[in-house]
C-alpha cells in the first residue's frame, strides 16, 4: 500500500526536499513564529522609542537609569541558564530520537527545570527594580522594562508548561524514534523563545 | 492488479477508472440540513466556510445599517436625527464591523471552502483550528456589539486615536470592548492564516505547482503572510492601550512620558497592510472569474501572481501615509510617499492584465462577470484618489476630509466588496448546487452602481470643497447640503439593492437543487472538478494537475499529460460521513488505496515525513477553547475585583479543559 505524497514533485518518486520535506505540524509552528517575530518586535520598538527617555538628566543625578538599576551580571546569568535550556531541549529531543525514553525524559524535565531557574531569576529582578521605588505606573522604564520582559516571561510560561505536559508521555514511550513530531515542535518554540531572550537581553542590557 | 504509481509520467492514455467510495446512503436524497449540532463541532472546512460566510454577511448588514443611520443624520444640515456622541459610535462601529466582521470574514469564508477544493485537498490543514478560527471570530463579534447595550458602542474611530482613547479623554466604555474585542479577533485571523499558508504550501494535488496555482490560490496565500507579519503589531498596539487604560501606564500619554504618536506607528503599520488584507482576496475572484466568462486564459498570470507578491511587500513599507500631517519631517514624508507611488504600479498591472484577459475574448456577462468587470472599473476610480493622497502637499489639503472618505469607499465597496458579490455568484452554484437568479443578479448589479456611485462619488468634490470627515453635521451655508443629500440618497439605493441580494439568496435556496450544476459556468479549476456541492470529502479521488487550467485540458492538450478530470459520478456522500472515519477510503490509480484520505486519526508518525493528512473527527472542544478565551476577556474587561476573579478562573477553567481534550484527541 503506497502512500502517495501530497506534493508536486511526487511524480518524479526522487527523495523529498524543501518544502516537501518540511513536515506539515512543523510549517504551522513557523509560520506563527513568524507572527511572533512581529509581536516582539513591536515590543522592542516601544521599548527602543522610548530609551532616550530613560536616560534624562534628571534620572541620572538620581541613578535611577537601566544602567544604573539593571543587574547585568546577573541577567547575563540567567541568559546563560536560558541557553543551557536550549542545550538541555537538544539533547531531549536527541534522546527521543533514539528511542531512549528515559533519557528524553530526563532532558525534558531539565529543560523545564532551566527554564523555571529564568522566571525565578526574572521574578527577583522584579522585585530589585520595585524596590528602587520603579512601577509600571510611574516610571517610562518601568512600564516598558515589565512588558517587554513580562511578556517574554509569559511565553517561557508557556514553554515550560508545554515541556512539563510532555513528560508522561515521554516516560510511557510515546515519543520514540518513530514519532518525535511533538517534542520537536516544542523545541522549536521553546528556541524561539531563547533567540528572543537574546535580542531583549542586547537591546536592553548591553546597548 | 499491476501497482503503477498513478503519478509517473506516461503516454497520454485513458482516464483511470475509479472504484466508487464506500458510502452509507442515497446521497441524492441527503439534502444540507441548516440546523443540528454536528454545525457546532464540525471541522469541515466546508461547513465552516459556510459559517463564516453566513455569520460575515449578517455583520455587513448590521455595518450597512450602522452606514444608513450616518447617512440619514447627514441628508440635511443641522439635522437633529442622531446625537453626537451616538453619530461617534455609529462611524466607528460601521468601520469595525465592516473591516473586522464583514469583509475579512467572508473573505476568509470564501478561502475556506474554495482553497482547499482548488489545491485538490481533502481539507485545510488544521481542520481544528479552523473550526476554532471561526467560533472566536463569532465570539469576538459578539463581544464588540455588546457594548451597545453596556454603556455604549466605541466612540473614538475605528483606528482608536491615542490620548483620546485613554481614561478620561472622551472615549467611553465601549473602547474596553472595542480594545478586547479586537484581540480575539486578531488571534482568530492569525490562526487562520497559519492554516492558509500551510493548506497552500503543503496540500496541493500532485502536479500543482505553484506556476499552475489559481490566482485566488495566490492571493490567499499573500494576504495569509500579510496578516501574520501585520495583526501582531495592532496586537501590541491594543495591549499597551489596555495597560494604559487598566493599569494606569502612561505609554501613549505625554503627560506621563508617552507618546501618541507610538500608537499611530504601531497601529497604522498594521492598518495598511490590513487593507490590502482586504482586497487582495478580491483581486484574486476577478482573476478567477474573469477567464471563464471571457473564454480564455488569463493574460499575464505571472505578471498578475508576482504583482500580488510586490504589493505585499511594498505595503509594509507605506503605513506613515495615514501620517503626513503629524509632523513626522520632509525626509520620512518623502520616503513614504515614494512607497504609497510605487505601489501603485503593481496594482496598474494588474489592472492591465485583466483588461487583456477580457480583449478578444468570448465574453459572458453573467452577473459574476457584471461585478468583475464593476470591480475593474470602481477600483481604477479608487486607485487614481489614492494617488493623490499619496502625494504629501496635496494630502495635506486632502487628510480627514470626505475625499479620503471616497477614496476608501471606491476600493473597499467599489473593490473588495464587489469583488465579493462576483465570487458570491460565481461560487454559489458550487456550494449549494443551485444558482443565484440571474434577472435578480441583473437588478442587484445595476441598482449596485447607481446607488454606490450617487453615494459616494460627490464625496470627492464634498473633501475638497473641505467638508470634513467624522462631523455629525454641518452648517447650511457651506455650500456641501446638495450633494450629501444625494449622497444620503444613493446610500438608501445601495441598501434597496442589497435587500435585492437577500432576497434573492432566500429566493435560491428555495427552490430545488439543480442536478445540472457541477460545473455551469465551463470553468477550469479544480473546483469545478467535483460535484456541487462536494462530497465531505472533496474528491473521490486525488486529482492530478498538468496545467493551470485543469479542467480546460480537453481543448488545449497538455504534452505528457492525462486530462485531469476524474470521474465524478459518484453521489453525494452522507453529511454524518466525516463522524464515521472507517467508510471514507479514497482510492487512487488502479487497486491502490491513498493511506491519507483515510479520516483516521492516528499519527501516523515520521515514516511518512508528515505528509499524510488526516481529517479529524468533529470535534466540540475548538469551540470550548475559543469560549474560554471570549470569558477571559470579560475578566479584563470588567474592573469590580469578584467578576474579574470569576471570569478569569472560569475562562481558564474552559482554556485547560479545551486544550487538554484536543490535543487528547490529536494522539489517539
Amino acid at each position: 500500500m503506497a502512500v502517495v505524497t501530497h506534493s508536486p514533485d511526487a511524480m518524479s518518486e526522487r527523495a523529498p526536499t524543501g518544502l516537501e520535506s518540511l513536515d506539515v505540524r512543523k510549517l504551522g509552528m513557523w509560520a506563527f513564529l513568524g507572527s511572533e517575530c512581529v509581536f516582539f518586535g513591536s515590543l522592542l520598538s516601544m521599548y527602543f522609542v522610548n530609551r532616550p527617555l530613560m536616560f534624562s538628566p534628571a534620572l541620572e543625578a538620581a541613578h535611577l537609569t537601566p544602567k544604573t538599576i539593571l543587574n547585568i551580571p546577573f541577567t547575563g546569568a540567567l541568559a546563560f541558564i536560558l541557553l543551557c535550556s536550549s542545550l538541555t531541549m537538544v539533547l531531549a529531543l536527541n534522546a527521543m530520537q533514539q528511542s531512549r525514553r528515559r533519557a528524553g525524559s530526563f532532558w525534558l524535565l531539565a529543560t523545564a527545570f532551566l527554564g523555571m531557574l529564568f522566571l525565578g531569576g526574572q521574578a527577583i529582578e522584579f522585585m530589585e527594580i520595585a524596590h528602587e521605588g520603579i512601577t509600571l505606573q510611574n516610571s517610562v522604564f518601568g512600564q516598558s522594562f515589565l512588558l517587554l520582559t513580562g511578556f517574554h516571561g509569559t511565553h517561557v510560561f508557556v514553554g515550560i508548561i508545554w515541556l512539563i505536559s510532555c513528560i508522561p508521555r515521554a516516560l510511557r514511550g510515546g515519543f520514540h524514534a518513530g514519532n518525535y513530531i511533538g517534542p520537536e515542535i516544542c523545541g522549536l518554540y521553546w528556541h524561539f523563545v531563547d533567540v528572543v531572550w537574546v535580542v531583549i537581553f542586547t537591546i536592553i542590557y548591553l546597548i | 492488479m499491476v501497482a503503477t504509481s498513478p503519478l509517473a509520467p506516461a503516454a497520454p492514455a485513458a482516464p483511470v477508472v475509479l472504484p466508487a467510495p464506500v458510502i452509507h446512503e442515497d446521497a441524492h436524497a441527503i439534502e444540507q440540513r441548516w440546523y443540528g449540532w454536528e454545525w457546532l463541532a464540525t471541522v469541515d472546512h466546508k461547513k465552516i466556510g459556510i459559517m463564516y460566510l453566513l455569520t460575515g454577511f449578517a455583520f455587513f448588514l448590521l455595518g450597512g445599517f450602522e452606514a444608513l443611520l450616518l447617512r440619514t443624520q447627514l441628508i440635511r444640515p443641522l439635522n437633529t436625527f442622531l446625537q453626537p456622541d451616538i453619530f461617534n459610535q455609529m462611524f466607528t462601529m460601521h468601520a469595525t464591523t465592516m473591516i473586522f466582521l464583514a469583509i475579512m470574514p467572508i473573505n476568509v469564508g470564501l478561502g475556506n471552502y474554495i482553497v482547499p477544493l482548488m489545491v485538490g485537498a481533502a481539507d485545510m490543514a488544521y481542520p481544528r483550528l479552523n473550526a476554532f478560527s471561526y467560533w472566536l471570530f463569532l465570539f469576538g463579534g459578539i463581544f464588540l456589539n455588546l457594548s451597545f447595550i453596556s454603556g455604549g458602542a466605541p466612540n473614538t474611530g475605528w483606528f482608536g486615536y491615542a490620548p483620546l482613547t485613554e481614561p478620561g479623554l472622551g472615549g467611553n466604555s465601549g473602547v474596553d470592548y472595542w480594545n478586547l474585542g479586537l484581540q480575539l479577533l486578531g488571534v482568530a485571523s492569525i490562526a487562520g492564516a497559519v492554516n492558509f499558508i500551510v493548506t497552500i504550501l503543503k496540500l496541493r494535488a500532485p502536479g500543482l505547482t505553484f506556476n499552475r496555482l489559481p490566482l485566488f490560490g495566490w492571493m490567499t496565500l499573500i494576504t495569509s503572510f500579510l496578516v501574520i507579519f501585520s495583526f501582531p503589531s495592532i496586537t501590541v498596539a491594543l495591549i499597551l492601550l489596555m495597560f494604559d487604560r487598566q493599569f494606569g501606564t502612561h505609554f501613549y500619554l505625554p503627560s506621563g512620558g508617552g507618546d501618541p504618536l507610538l500608537w499611530q506607528h504601531l497601529f497604522w503599520f498594521f492598518g495598511h497592510p490590513e487593507v490590502y488584507i482586504l482586497i487582495l482576496p478580491a483581486m484574486g475572484i476577478v482573476s478567477e472569474v474573469l477567464p471563464v466568462f471571457s473564454r480564455k486564459p488569463i493574460f499575464g498570470y505571472s505578471f498578475i501572481a508576482y504583482s500580488g507578491v510586490a504589493i505585499g511587500f511594498l505595503s509594509f513599507t507605506v503605513w506613515a501615509h495615514h501620517m503626513f500631517a503629524t509632523g513626522l519631517g520632509d525626509f520620512a514624508n518623502g520616503a513614504f510617499a515614494t512607497g504609497s507611488f510605487l505601489i501603485g504600479v503593481p496594482t496598474g498591472v494588474k489592472i492591465f492584465n485583466w483588461i487583456g484577459t477580457m480583449w478578444g475574448g468570448s465574453l459572458r456577462f453573467k452577473t459574476a462577470m457584471l461585478f468583475a468587470v464593476g470591480f475593474i472599473a470602481m477600483f481604477i476610480i479608487g486607485g487614481i484618489s489614492g494617488v493623490s493622497l499619496a502625494s504629501p502637499p496635496v494630502d495635506f489639503q486632502q487628510t480627514d476630509t470626505y475625499y479620503v472618505v471616497a477614496h476608501i469607499h471606491y476600493v473597499l465597496f467599489g473593490g473588495a466588496i464587489m469583488g465579493i458579490f462576483s465570487g458570491m455568484y460565481y461560487w454559489w452554484p458550487k456550494m449549494f448546487g443551485r444558482f443565484l437568479d440571474e434577472g435578480l443578479g441583473r437588478v442587484h448589479f445595476w441598482l449596485t452602481m447607481v446607488g454606490f456611485n450617487l453615494a459616494f462619488f460627490p464625496m470627492h468634490w464634498l473633501g475638497t470643497e473641505g467638508m470634513p470627515r467624522r462631523i455629525y453635521t454641518y452648517f447650511p451655508d457651506m455650500g456641501w447640503n446638495f450633494w450629501n443629500m444625494a449622497s444620503s440618497v444613493g446610500a438608501y439605493i445601495l441598501g434597496i439593492s442589497v435587500m435585492v441580494l437577500v432576497g434573492n439568496m432566500i429566493y435560491s435556496y428555495s427552490r430545488p437543487r439543480d442536478e445540472m450544476a457541477d460545473n455551469p459556468w465551463d470553468a477550469a479549476t479544480l473546483e469545478w472538478a467535483t460535484t456541487s456541492p462536494p462530497p465531505a470529502h472533496n474528491f473521490d479521488a486525488v486529482p492530478v494537475v498538468y496545467s493551470r487550467y485543469p479542467l480546460w485540458e480537453d481543448r488545449h492538450p497538455v504534452e505528457g499529460g492525462q486530462p485531469a478530470v476524474i470521474a465524478t459520478a459518484a453521489p453525494h456522500t452522507s453529511i454524518d460521513e466525516r463522524s464515521h472515519p472507517a467508510d471514507t477510503q479514497v482510492a487512487v490509480g488502479e487497486g491502490e488505496t491513498n493511506a491519507h484520505l483515510a479520516t483516521d486519526a492516528t499519527d501516523h508518525g515520521e515514516h511518512d515525513a508528515g505528509h499524510a493528512f488526516h481529517l479529524p473527527a468533529p470535534t466540540i472542544f475548538p469551540m470550548i477553547l475559543a469560549f474560554g478565551l471570549l470569558l477571559i476577556a470579560f475578566a479584563l474587561l470588567f474592573s469590580p475585583p469578584i467578576l474579574k476573579v470569576t471570569f478569569l478562573i472560569t475562562g481558564v477553567i474552559y482554556f485547560v479543559v479545551a486544550i487538554y481534550g484536543w490535543v487528547k484527541q490529536i494522539s489517539e
